[in-house]
Protein backbone atom coordinates (compact mmCIF):
# COMPACT_ATOMS: atom_id res chain seq x y z
CA UNK A 1 0.00 0.00 0.00
CA UNK A 2 2.79 2.43 0.85
CA UNK A 3 4.23 2.06 -2.65
CA UNK A 4 1.08 3.59 -4.15
CA UNK A 5 0.51 7.30 -4.51
CA UNK A 6 -1.45 8.45 -1.50
CA UNK A 7 -5.06 8.78 -2.70
CA UNK A 8 -7.53 11.26 -1.29
CA UNK A 9 -7.13 14.51 0.56
CA UNK A 10 -4.39 15.13 3.10
CA UNK A 11 -3.63 18.09 5.32
CA UNK A 12 -0.09 18.36 6.66
CA UNK A 13 0.74 20.53 9.69
CA UNK A 14 -1.73 23.27 8.81
CA UNK A 15 -1.48 26.47 10.84
CA UNK A 16 -3.87 29.40 10.41
CA UNK A 17 -3.67 32.66 12.37
CA UNK A 18 -6.12 35.53 12.22
CA UNK A 19 -4.07 38.41 13.63
CA UNK A 20 -2.94 37.23 17.04
CA UNK A 21 -5.54 34.46 17.21
CA UNK A 22 -4.40 30.97 16.36
CA UNK A 23 -7.35 29.32 14.62
CA UNK A 24 -5.53 26.12 13.68
CA UNK A 25 -2.16 24.88 14.88
CA UNK A 26 -0.24 22.02 13.26
CA UNK A 27 -3.33 20.14 12.18
CA UNK A 28 -2.79 17.05 10.04
CA UNK A 29 -5.55 14.89 8.68
CA UNK A 30 -5.80 12.22 6.04
CA UNK A 31 -9.11 11.65 4.28
CA UNK A 32 -8.83 8.41 2.31
CA UNK A 33 -11.26 7.52 -0.48
CA UNK A 34 -14.54 6.09 0.68
CA UNK A 35 -14.04 7.00 4.33
CA UNK A 36 -16.28 9.16 6.47
CA UNK A 37 -14.09 11.47 8.52
CA UNK A 38 -15.55 13.68 11.23
CA UNK A 39 -14.11 16.83 12.76
CA UNK A 40 -15.46 17.73 16.20
CA UNK A 41 -14.63 20.10 19.00
CA UNK A 42 -16.18 22.77 21.20
CA UNK A 43 -17.29 26.09 19.68
CA UNK A 44 -14.35 28.07 18.33
CA UNK A 45 -12.18 24.96 18.07
CA UNK A 46 -11.37 25.71 14.43
CA UNK A 47 -13.64 23.21 12.69
CA UNK A 48 -15.09 25.62 10.16
CA UNK A 49 -11.66 27.20 9.63
CA UNK A 50 -10.41 23.74 8.68
CA UNK A 51 -13.18 23.52 6.08
CA UNK A 52 -12.37 27.00 4.85
CA UNK A 53 -8.74 25.98 4.36
CA UNK A 54 -9.78 23.05 2.18
CA UNK A 55 -12.10 25.38 0.20
CA UNK A 56 -9.54 28.12 -0.26
CA UNK A 57 -11.52 30.66 1.77
CA UNK A 58 -8.71 30.71 4.37
CA UNK A 59 -5.03 30.47 3.45
CA UNK A 60 -2.78 28.73 5.96
CA UNK A 61 0.40 30.48 7.15
CA UNK A 62 2.20 27.16 7.12
CA UNK A 63 1.60 23.56 6.22
CA UNK A 64 0.49 21.97 2.97
CA UNK A 65 -2.43 20.18 1.39
CA UNK A 66 -2.23 17.32 -1.08
CA UNK A 67 -4.91 15.81 -3.28
CA UNK A 68 -4.09 12.34 -4.60
CA UNK A 69 -0.48 12.91 -3.58
CA UNK A 70 -0.12 16.17 -5.50
CA UNK A 71 0.30 19.59 -3.94
CA UNK A 72 -3.08 21.30 -3.80
CA UNK A 73 -3.69 24.99 -3.23
CA UNK A 74 -7.47 25.26 -3.20
CA UNK A 75 -9.39 28.02 -4.96
CA UNK A 76 -13.15 28.17 -4.28
CA UNK A 77 -14.20 28.16 -7.94
CA UNK A 78 -11.95 25.18 -8.76
CA UNK A 79 -13.25 22.89 -6.02
CA UNK A 80 -16.09 21.55 -8.12
CA UNK A 81 -13.63 20.73 -10.91
CA UNK A 82 -11.62 18.68 -8.41
CA UNK A 83 -14.76 16.82 -7.39
CA UNK A 84 -15.16 18.49 -4.02
CA UNK A 85 -18.60 19.71 -2.94
CA UNK A 86 -19.39 21.60 0.25
CA UNK A 87 -22.62 22.42 2.00
CA UNK A 88 -22.82 25.58 4.07
CA UNK A 89 -23.89 26.06 7.67
CA UNK A 90 -26.22 28.94 6.84
CA UNK A 91 -27.95 27.01 4.03
CA UNK A 92 -26.69 29.31 1.29
CA UNK A 93 -29.40 28.91 -1.30
CA UNK A 94 -30.35 31.21 -4.14
CA UNK A 95 -33.71 32.47 -2.92
CA UNK A 96 -34.83 33.94 -6.22
CA UNK A 97 -34.43 30.57 -7.94
CA UNK A 98 -36.54 27.44 -7.61
CA UNK A 99 -35.30 24.36 -5.80
CA UNK A 100 -34.70 22.64 -9.14
CA UNK A 101 -32.76 25.62 -10.49
CA UNK A 102 -30.69 25.72 -7.31
CA UNK A 103 -29.70 22.11 -7.80
CA UNK A 104 -29.08 22.59 -11.54
CA UNK A 105 -26.39 25.17 -10.77
CA UNK A 106 -24.47 22.38 -9.06
CA UNK A 107 -24.79 19.89 -11.91
CA UNK A 108 -21.51 19.73 -13.77
CA UNK A 109 -21.88 16.79 -16.12
CA UNK A 110 -22.71 18.00 -19.60
CA UNK A 111 -26.01 16.77 -20.89
CA UNK A 112 -26.97 15.30 -17.52
CA UNK A 113 -28.81 18.48 -16.51
CA UNK A 114 -32.32 18.05 -15.27
CA UNK A 115 -32.11 14.27 -14.92
CA UNK A 116 -29.11 14.49 -12.61
CA UNK A 117 -30.80 17.24 -10.62
CA UNK A 118 -33.98 15.18 -10.16
CA UNK A 119 -31.95 12.13 -9.21
CA UNK A 120 -30.28 14.11 -6.42
CA UNK A 121 -33.60 15.65 -5.33
CA UNK A 122 -35.23 12.22 -5.19
CA UNK A 123 -32.35 10.77 -3.25
CA UNK A 124 -32.85 13.50 -0.68
CA UNK A 125 -36.64 13.13 -0.73
CA UNK A 126 -37.37 16.66 -1.93
CA UNK A 127 -38.28 16.08 -5.60
CA UNK A 128 -41.87 17.09 -4.76
CA UNK A 129 -40.80 20.67 -4.03
CA UNK A 130 -38.68 21.07 -7.19
CA UNK A 131 -40.69 24.07 -8.35
CA UNK A 132 -40.93 25.76 -4.95
CA UNK A 133 -38.67 28.57 -3.80
CA UNK A 134 -36.25 27.59 -1.00
CA UNK A 135 -37.35 30.51 1.22
CA UNK A 136 -40.86 29.03 1.35
CA UNK A 137 -39.63 25.71 2.79
CA UNK A 138 -39.06 24.76 6.41
CA UNK A 139 -35.45 24.56 7.58
CA UNK A 140 -35.20 20.76 7.45
CA UNK A 141 -36.36 20.66 3.83
CA UNK A 142 -33.95 23.41 2.87
CA UNK A 143 -31.11 21.44 4.39
CA UNK A 144 -32.11 18.49 2.23
CA UNK A 145 -32.11 20.75 -0.83
CA UNK A 146 -28.63 21.90 0.15
CA UNK A 147 -27.53 18.26 0.31
CA UNK A 148 -29.16 17.51 -3.03
CA UNK A 149 -27.31 20.41 -4.63
CA UNK A 150 -23.99 19.09 -3.34
CA UNK A 151 -24.77 15.52 -4.44
CA UNK A 152 -25.89 16.64 -7.90
CA UNK A 153 -22.29 17.44 -8.78
CA UNK A 154 -21.46 13.77 -8.05
CA UNK A 155 -18.53 14.73 -5.87
CA UNK A 156 -15.63 12.45 -4.88
CA UNK A 157 -15.38 14.33 -1.61
CA UNK A 158 -18.48 15.66 0.10
CA UNK A 159 -17.87 18.25 2.80
CA UNK A 160 -20.77 18.66 5.19
CA UNK A 161 -20.70 21.69 7.50
CA UNK A 162 -22.99 21.00 10.47
CA UNK A 163 -25.67 19.24 8.42
CA UNK A 164 -27.62 18.26 11.55
CA UNK A 165 -27.93 21.81 12.90
CA UNK A 166 -31.55 22.54 13.79
CA UNK A 167 -32.82 19.09 12.77
CA UNK A 168 -35.02 16.82 14.88
CA UNK A 169 -34.31 13.18 15.71
CA UNK A 170 -36.06 11.66 12.73
CA UNK A 171 -34.30 13.99 10.32
CA UNK A 172 -30.93 13.21 11.89
CA UNK A 173 -31.61 9.47 11.52
CA UNK A 174 -32.40 10.04 7.85
CA UNK A 175 -29.20 12.06 7.47
CA UNK A 176 -27.14 9.31 9.10
CA UNK A 177 -28.56 6.75 6.67
CA UNK A 178 -27.76 9.00 3.72
CA UNK A 179 -24.16 9.55 4.84
CA UNK A 180 -23.66 5.83 5.35
CA UNK A 181 -25.15 5.00 1.97
CA UNK A 182 -23.47 7.72 -0.05
CA UNK A 183 -20.70 6.28 -2.20
CA UNK A 184 -18.25 9.14 -1.81
CA UNK A 185 -15.69 10.27 0.71
CA UNK A 186 -17.29 12.42 3.39
CA UNK A 187 -15.66 15.08 5.54
CA UNK A 188 -18.05 16.08 8.29
CA UNK A 189 -18.03 18.95 10.77
CA UNK A 190 -20.75 18.39 13.35
CA UNK A 191 -21.80 19.11 16.92
CA UNK A 192 -24.31 16.31 17.17
CA UNK A 193 -22.30 13.56 18.87
CA UNK A 194 -24.66 10.66 18.17
CA UNK A 195 -24.55 11.40 14.45
CA UNK A 196 -20.76 11.71 14.39
CA UNK A 197 -20.27 8.53 16.40
CA UNK A 198 -22.67 6.52 14.27
CA UNK A 199 -21.46 7.49 10.78
CA UNK A 200 -17.74 8.25 11.05
CA UNK A 201 -14.89 5.84 10.39
CA UNK A 202 -12.44 8.26 11.90
CA UNK A 203 -12.73 11.39 14.04
CA UNK A 204 -10.40 14.34 14.57
CA UNK A 205 -10.96 16.32 17.77
CA UNK A 206 -9.88 19.95 17.85
CA UNK A 207 -9.64 22.19 20.89
CA UNK A 208 -8.63 25.84 20.54
CA UNK A 209 -7.24 25.03 17.11
CA UNK A 210 -5.04 22.18 18.32
CA UNK A 211 -5.59 18.54 17.45
CA UNK A 212 -6.07 16.64 20.67
CA UNK A 213 -7.19 13.25 19.40
CA UNK A 214 -7.55 11.27 16.19
CA UNK A 215 -9.06 7.81 15.99
CA UNK A 216 -12.11 5.61 15.58
CA UNK A 217 -15.35 6.52 17.36
CA UNK A 218 -14.60 3.96 20.07
CA UNK A 219 -11.13 5.37 20.65
CA UNK A 220 -12.43 8.93 20.79
CA UNK A 221 -15.14 7.96 23.28
CA UNK A 222 -12.51 6.48 25.57
CA UNK A 223 -10.08 9.38 25.27
CA UNK A 224 -9.60 11.35 28.50
CA UNK A 225 -8.41 14.50 26.78
CA UNK A 226 -11.59 14.64 24.69
CA UNK A 227 -13.80 14.30 27.75
CA UNK A 228 -11.80 17.03 29.45
CA UNK A 229 -12.10 19.37 26.48
CA UNK A 230 -15.85 18.89 26.33
CA UNK A 231 -16.67 18.83 30.01
CA UNK A 232 -13.90 21.09 31.26
CA UNK A 233 -12.86 18.65 34.01
CA UNK A 234 -10.34 15.84 34.23
CA UNK A 235 -12.17 12.58 33.79
CA UNK B 1 -59.85 59.92 -31.03
CA UNK B 2 -57.83 59.29 -34.20
CA UNK B 3 -55.08 61.43 -32.80
CA UNK B 4 -55.20 59.56 -29.52
CA UNK B 5 -54.89 56.21 -31.33
CA UNK B 6 -52.03 57.48 -33.45
CA UNK B 7 -50.20 58.78 -30.37
CA UNK B 8 -50.81 55.50 -28.54
CA UNK B 9 -49.16 53.45 -31.25
CA UNK B 10 -46.36 55.98 -31.59
CA UNK B 11 -45.85 55.79 -27.83
CA UNK B 12 -45.75 52.00 -27.80
CA UNK B 13 -43.16 52.02 -30.58
CA UNK B 14 -40.95 54.49 -28.68
CA UNK B 15 -41.70 52.61 -25.49
CA UNK B 16 -40.45 49.34 -26.96
CA UNK B 17 -37.04 50.94 -27.49
CA UNK B 18 -37.02 52.39 -23.97
CA UNK B 19 -38.00 48.95 -22.71
CA UNK B 20 -35.00 47.33 -24.40
CA UNK B 21 -32.65 50.00 -23.07
CA UNK B 22 -34.17 49.75 -19.59
CA UNK B 23 -33.74 45.97 -19.77
CA UNK B 24 -30.03 46.52 -20.34
CA UNK B 25 -29.88 48.73 -17.22
CA UNK B 26 -31.74 46.08 -15.21
CA UNK B 27 -29.39 43.32 -16.42
CA UNK B 28 -26.37 45.19 -15.07
CA UNK B 29 -28.14 46.24 -11.88
CA UNK B 30 -29.04 42.63 -11.14
CA UNK B 31 -25.58 41.34 -11.92
CA UNK B 32 -23.44 44.03 -10.35
CA UNK B 33 -25.68 46.37 -8.30
CA UNK B 34 -24.46 49.26 -10.44
CA UNK B 35 -26.70 51.66 -12.35
CA UNK B 36 -24.73 51.95 -15.56
CA UNK B 37 -24.92 55.68 -16.20
CA UNK B 38 -22.44 55.16 -19.05
CA UNK B 39 -24.86 53.02 -21.02
CA UNK B 40 -26.05 55.88 -23.23
CA UNK B 41 -22.50 56.90 -24.08
CA UNK B 42 -21.52 53.26 -24.70
CA UNK B 43 -24.48 52.85 -27.06
CA UNK B 44 -23.44 56.03 -28.91
CA UNK B 45 -19.88 54.75 -29.31
CA UNK B 46 -21.07 51.47 -30.81
CA UNK B 47 -23.57 53.32 -32.99
CA UNK B 48 -20.67 55.32 -34.46
CA UNK B 49 -18.89 52.04 -35.16
CA UNK B 50 -22.03 50.75 -36.90
CA UNK B 51 -22.43 54.07 -38.75
CA UNK B 52 -18.85 53.88 -40.05
CA UNK B 53 -19.26 50.31 -41.24
CA UNK B 54 -22.64 51.05 -42.82
CA UNK B 55 -21.13 54.02 -44.68
CA UNK B 56 -18.09 52.05 -45.83
CA UNK B 57 -20.05 49.03 -47.03
CA UNK B 58 -23.34 50.66 -47.99
CA UNK B 59 -25.18 48.03 -45.93
CA UNK B 60 -27.44 49.17 -43.11
CA UNK B 61 -27.61 45.63 -41.75
CA UNK B 62 -23.85 45.19 -41.60
CA UNK B 63 -23.72 48.44 -39.66
CA UNK B 64 -26.50 47.25 -37.36
CA UNK B 65 -24.68 43.98 -36.71
CA UNK B 66 -21.41 45.82 -36.13
CA UNK B 67 -23.03 48.04 -33.50
CA UNK B 68 -24.46 45.04 -31.61
CA UNK B 69 -21.19 43.09 -31.72
CA UNK B 70 -19.27 46.23 -30.73
CA UNK B 71 -21.70 46.48 -27.81
CA UNK B 72 -20.80 42.96 -26.68
CA UNK B 73 -17.10 43.78 -26.83
CA UNK B 74 -17.36 47.23 -25.24
CA UNK B 75 -19.50 45.85 -22.41
CA UNK B 76 -16.95 43.12 -21.69
CA UNK B 77 -14.05 45.59 -21.83
CA UNK B 78 -15.76 48.13 -19.56
CA UNK B 79 -16.43 45.40 -16.98
CA UNK B 80 -12.97 43.80 -17.15
CA UNK B 81 -10.91 46.97 -17.33
CA UNK B 82 -12.93 49.48 -15.31
CA UNK B 83 -15.94 48.30 -13.34
CA UNK B 84 -14.30 45.21 -11.81
CA UNK B 85 -11.99 47.48 -9.86
CA UNK B 86 -14.67 49.76 -8.46
CA UNK B 87 -14.91 49.64 -4.68
CA UNK B 88 -18.45 48.48 -3.89
CA UNK B 89 -18.53 49.75 -0.30
CA UNK B 90 -20.54 52.76 -1.49
CA UNK B 91 -22.98 52.72 -4.43
CA UNK B 92 -21.77 56.21 -5.32
CA UNK B 93 -18.37 54.87 -6.47
CA UNK B 94 -19.86 53.00 -9.42
CA UNK B 95 -21.95 56.02 -10.37
CA UNK B 96 -18.96 58.37 -10.34
CA UNK B 97 -16.83 55.98 -12.39
CA UNK B 98 -19.66 55.51 -14.90
CA UNK B 99 -20.08 59.29 -15.24
CA UNK B 100 -16.33 59.56 -15.82
CA UNK B 101 -16.68 57.01 -18.61
CA UNK B 102 -19.43 59.12 -20.16
CA UNK B 103 -17.12 62.15 -20.29
CA UNK B 104 -14.27 60.12 -21.79
CA UNK B 105 -16.40 58.36 -24.41
CA UNK B 106 -18.26 61.51 -25.49
CA UNK B 107 -15.00 63.50 -25.57
CA UNK B 108 -13.21 60.92 -27.72
CA UNK B 109 -16.20 60.60 -30.08
CA UNK B 110 -16.33 64.39 -30.45
CA UNK B 111 -12.63 64.41 -31.35
CA UNK B 112 -12.99 61.66 -33.95
CA UNK B 113 -16.36 62.43 -35.51
CA UNK B 114 -16.99 66.06 -34.61
CA UNK B 115 -20.11 67.38 -32.94
CA UNK B 116 -22.48 67.69 -35.89
CA UNK B 117 -25.61 65.58 -36.24
CA UNK B 118 -25.32 62.80 -38.80
CA UNK B 119 -28.77 61.69 -39.91
CA UNK B 120 -29.35 57.93 -39.95
CA UNK B 121 -31.78 56.46 -42.49
CA UNK B 122 -34.30 53.87 -41.35
CA UNK B 123 -34.01 50.47 -43.06
CA UNK B 124 -37.78 50.40 -43.59
CA UNK B 125 -40.30 53.07 -44.44
CA UNK B 126 -41.39 55.22 -41.53
CA UNK B 127 -44.65 56.14 -43.29
CA UNK B 128 -47.53 54.74 -41.34
CA UNK B 129 -50.09 52.39 -42.91
CA UNK B 130 -53.61 53.67 -42.91
CA UNK B 131 -55.80 51.37 -40.86
CA UNK B 132 -59.47 52.38 -40.91
CA UNK B 133 -58.43 55.81 -42.14
CA UNK B 134 -56.02 56.36 -39.25
CA UNK B 135 -52.24 56.33 -39.67
CA UNK B 136 -51.14 53.90 -36.95
CA UNK B 137 -48.01 51.93 -37.63
CA UNK B 138 -45.14 52.09 -40.08
CA UNK B 139 -43.03 49.23 -41.34
CA UNK B 140 -40.24 50.60 -39.19
CA UNK B 141 -42.48 50.45 -36.09
CA UNK B 142 -43.17 46.80 -36.84
CA UNK B 143 -39.43 46.19 -37.18
CA UNK B 144 -38.87 47.86 -33.78
CA UNK B 145 -41.54 45.68 -32.12
CA UNK B 146 -40.10 42.54 -33.71
CA UNK B 147 -36.52 43.37 -32.72
CA UNK B 148 -37.38 44.24 -29.12
CA UNK B 149 -39.72 41.24 -28.89
CA UNK B 150 -36.91 38.98 -30.08
CA UNK B 151 -34.55 40.44 -27.47
CA UNK B 152 -37.07 39.88 -24.68
CA UNK B 153 -37.76 36.29 -25.78
CA UNK B 154 -34.08 35.44 -26.20
CA UNK B 155 -33.14 36.90 -22.82
CA UNK B 156 -36.02 35.06 -21.15
CA UNK B 157 -34.90 31.78 -22.72
CA UNK B 158 -31.29 32.43 -21.78
CA UNK B 159 -32.05 33.09 -18.12
CA UNK B 160 -34.67 30.39 -17.60
CA UNK B 161 -33.71 27.58 -19.97
CA UNK B 162 -29.94 27.47 -20.28
CA UNK B 163 -27.24 26.41 -17.80
CA UNK B 164 -25.30 29.59 -18.59
CA UNK B 165 -28.27 31.79 -17.76
CA UNK B 166 -28.82 29.87 -14.55
CA UNK B 167 -25.19 30.36 -13.55
CA UNK B 168 -25.42 34.07 -14.35
CA UNK B 169 -28.39 34.37 -12.01
CA UNK B 170 -26.68 32.27 -9.34
CA UNK B 171 -23.50 34.36 -9.55
CA UNK B 172 -25.56 37.52 -9.12
CA UNK B 173 -27.55 36.18 -6.15
CA UNK B 174 -24.68 34.74 -4.10
CA UNK B 175 -21.17 34.97 -5.55
CA UNK B 176 -19.44 32.97 -2.81
CA UNK B 177 -21.86 30.07 -2.87
CA UNK B 178 -21.71 30.07 -6.67
CA UNK B 179 -17.93 29.84 -6.61
CA UNK B 180 -18.17 26.77 -4.37
CA UNK B 181 -20.45 25.21 -6.96
CA UNK B 182 -17.87 25.81 -9.66
CA UNK B 183 -19.49 28.85 -11.26
CA UNK B 184 -16.89 31.20 -12.79
CA UNK B 185 -18.39 34.28 -11.14
CA UNK B 186 -16.08 36.83 -12.79
CA UNK B 187 -16.77 35.40 -16.24
CA UNK B 188 -20.52 35.51 -15.64
CA UNK B 189 -20.25 39.18 -14.65
CA UNK B 190 -18.31 39.98 -17.83
CA UNK B 191 -20.90 38.12 -19.89
CA UNK B 192 -23.69 40.05 -18.16
CA UNK B 193 -22.10 43.39 -19.02
CA UNK B 194 -21.44 42.26 -22.59
CA UNK B 195 -25.05 41.18 -23.12
CA UNK B 196 -26.43 44.32 -21.50
CA UNK B 197 -24.25 46.59 -23.60
CA UNK B 198 -25.24 44.71 -26.76
CA UNK B 199 -28.93 45.15 -25.91
CA UNK B 200 -28.22 48.83 -25.22
CA UNK B 201 -26.51 49.15 -28.61
CA UNK B 202 -29.45 47.51 -30.33
CA UNK B 203 -31.85 49.92 -28.66
CA UNK B 204 -29.58 52.78 -29.67
CA UNK B 205 -29.61 51.70 -33.31
CA UNK B 206 -33.41 51.45 -33.17
CA UNK B 207 -33.86 54.95 -31.79
CA UNK B 208 -31.43 56.74 -34.15
CA UNK B 209 -33.63 56.93 -37.29
CA UNK B 210 -36.36 58.55 -35.19
CA UNK B 211 -34.00 61.24 -33.86
CA UNK B 212 -32.14 64.15 -35.41
CA UNK B 213 -29.16 61.92 -36.06
CA UNK B 214 -26.00 60.52 -34.61
CA UNK B 215 -24.17 62.84 -32.22
CA UNK B 216 -21.98 62.23 -29.12
CA UNK B 217 -24.98 63.16 -26.95
CA UNK B 218 -27.56 61.39 -29.13
CA UNK B 219 -28.57 58.88 -26.45
CA UNK B 220 -28.93 61.27 -23.52
CA UNK B 221 -32.71 61.46 -23.75
CA UNK B 222 -32.92 57.72 -24.44
CA UNK B 223 -30.89 57.07 -21.32
CA UNK B 224 -33.03 59.33 -19.13
CA UNK B 225 -36.25 57.84 -20.50
CA UNK B 226 -34.99 54.27 -20.06
CA UNK B 227 -33.64 55.02 -16.61
CA UNK B 228 -37.07 56.37 -15.66
CA UNK B 229 -38.60 53.19 -17.11
CA UNK B 230 -36.20 50.98 -15.13
CA UNK B 231 -36.86 52.88 -11.90
CA UNK B 232 -40.59 52.71 -12.57
CA UNK B 233 -40.22 48.95 -12.94
CA UNK B 234 -38.14 48.66 -9.79
CA UNK B 235 -34.61 48.24 -11.29
CA UNK B 236 -34.68 44.60 -10.20
CA UNK B 237 -37.45 43.43 -12.46
CA UNK B 238 -37.06 42.65 -16.19
CA UNK B 239 -40.85 42.57 -16.57
CA UNK B 240 -40.99 45.90 -14.76
CA UNK B 241 -38.45 47.36 -17.19
CA UNK B 242 -40.53 46.35 -20.21
CA UNK B 243 -43.78 47.66 -18.72
CA UNK B 244 -41.98 50.78 -17.49
CA UNK B 245 -40.55 51.35 -20.96
CA UNK B 246 -43.98 51.18 -22.58
CA UNK B 247 -45.47 53.51 -19.95
CA UNK B 248 -42.72 56.09 -20.44
CA UNK B 249 -43.13 55.80 -24.23
CA UNK B 250 -46.85 56.46 -23.95
CA UNK B 251 -46.40 59.41 -21.57
CA UNK B 252 -43.82 60.95 -23.91
CA UNK B 253 -46.03 60.44 -26.96
CA UNK B 254 -49.10 61.98 -25.31
CA UNK B 255 -47.14 64.90 -23.87
CA UNK B 256 -45.42 65.72 -27.17
CA UNK B 257 -48.66 65.15 -29.07
CA UNK B 258 -50.87 67.35 -26.92
CA UNK B 259 -48.40 69.84 -25.38
CA UNK B 260 -45.56 69.99 -27.89
CA UNK B 261 -42.31 68.08 -28.36
CA UNK B 262 -40.26 70.61 -26.39
CA UNK B 263 -42.13 69.75 -23.19
CA UNK B 264 -41.44 66.00 -23.54
CA UNK B 265 -37.94 65.89 -21.94
CA UNK B 266 -39.32 67.80 -18.95
CA UNK B 267 -42.20 65.36 -18.70
CA UNK B 268 -39.72 62.47 -18.41
CA UNK B 269 -37.83 64.21 -15.63
CA UNK B 270 -41.10 65.05 -13.90
CA UNK B 271 -42.15 61.38 -14.10
CA UNK B 272 -38.76 60.27 -12.76
CA UNK B 273 -38.99 62.63 -9.78
CA UNK B 274 -42.60 61.61 -9.15
CA UNK B 275 -41.70 57.91 -9.11
CA UNK B 276 -38.68 58.44 -6.88
CA UNK B 277 -40.78 60.45 -4.43
CA UNK B 278 -43.81 58.17 -4.29
CA UNK B 279 -42.63 54.66 -5.16
CA UNK B 280 -38.84 54.60 -4.91
CA UNK B 281 -38.82 50.79 -5.02
CA UNK B 282 -40.77 50.83 -8.28
CA UNK B 283 -44.05 49.28 -9.21
CA UNK B 284 -42.67 45.75 -9.56
CA UNK B 285 -39.81 45.54 -7.04
CA UNK B 286 -39.72 42.45 -4.91
CA UNK B 287 -38.93 43.23 -1.31
CA UNK B 288 -37.34 39.78 -1.04
CA UNK B 289 -34.90 40.41 -3.85
CA UNK B 290 -33.72 43.55 -2.10
CA UNK B 291 -32.81 41.86 1.13
CA UNK B 292 -31.24 38.79 -0.52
Amino acid sequence: MSTHVEQGLSLHDITVRFGGLVALEDVSLRVSPGRVVGVIGPNGAGKTTLFNVVCGFAVPQSGSITLDGKAFSPKPHQLARHGIARTLQGVGQFNGMTVLENVLVGVRHRGAGTAAAYEALERCGVADVADAYPASLPNARRKRVELARALASRPRILMLDEPAGGLDGAEIDWLAELIKAVDTTVLLVEHHMDLVMSVCDEILVLDFGKPIALGSPAEIRADDKVTEAYLGTAA
Amino acid sequence: MDRFLYLTFDGLSRGAVYAAFALALVLIWRAARIVNFAQGAMAVATAYAGYSVANATGSYWLGFLTAVVAGLLLGAVVERVVMRFVDHSSPLNGVVVALGLVLIIQGVLGMIYGNEFRPVEAPFSRDAFLIGGVALLSRYDLFVFAAVGAVVVLLTLLFTRTPTGLRMRAAAFAPDVSRLLGVPVGGMLTLGWALAAAVGSLAGMLVLPTELGLHPNAMDLLFISAFTAAVLGGLDSPVGAVVGGLVVGLVLAYVSGYFGATVAPMAVLFLLVAVLLTRPAGLFAKAKARTA
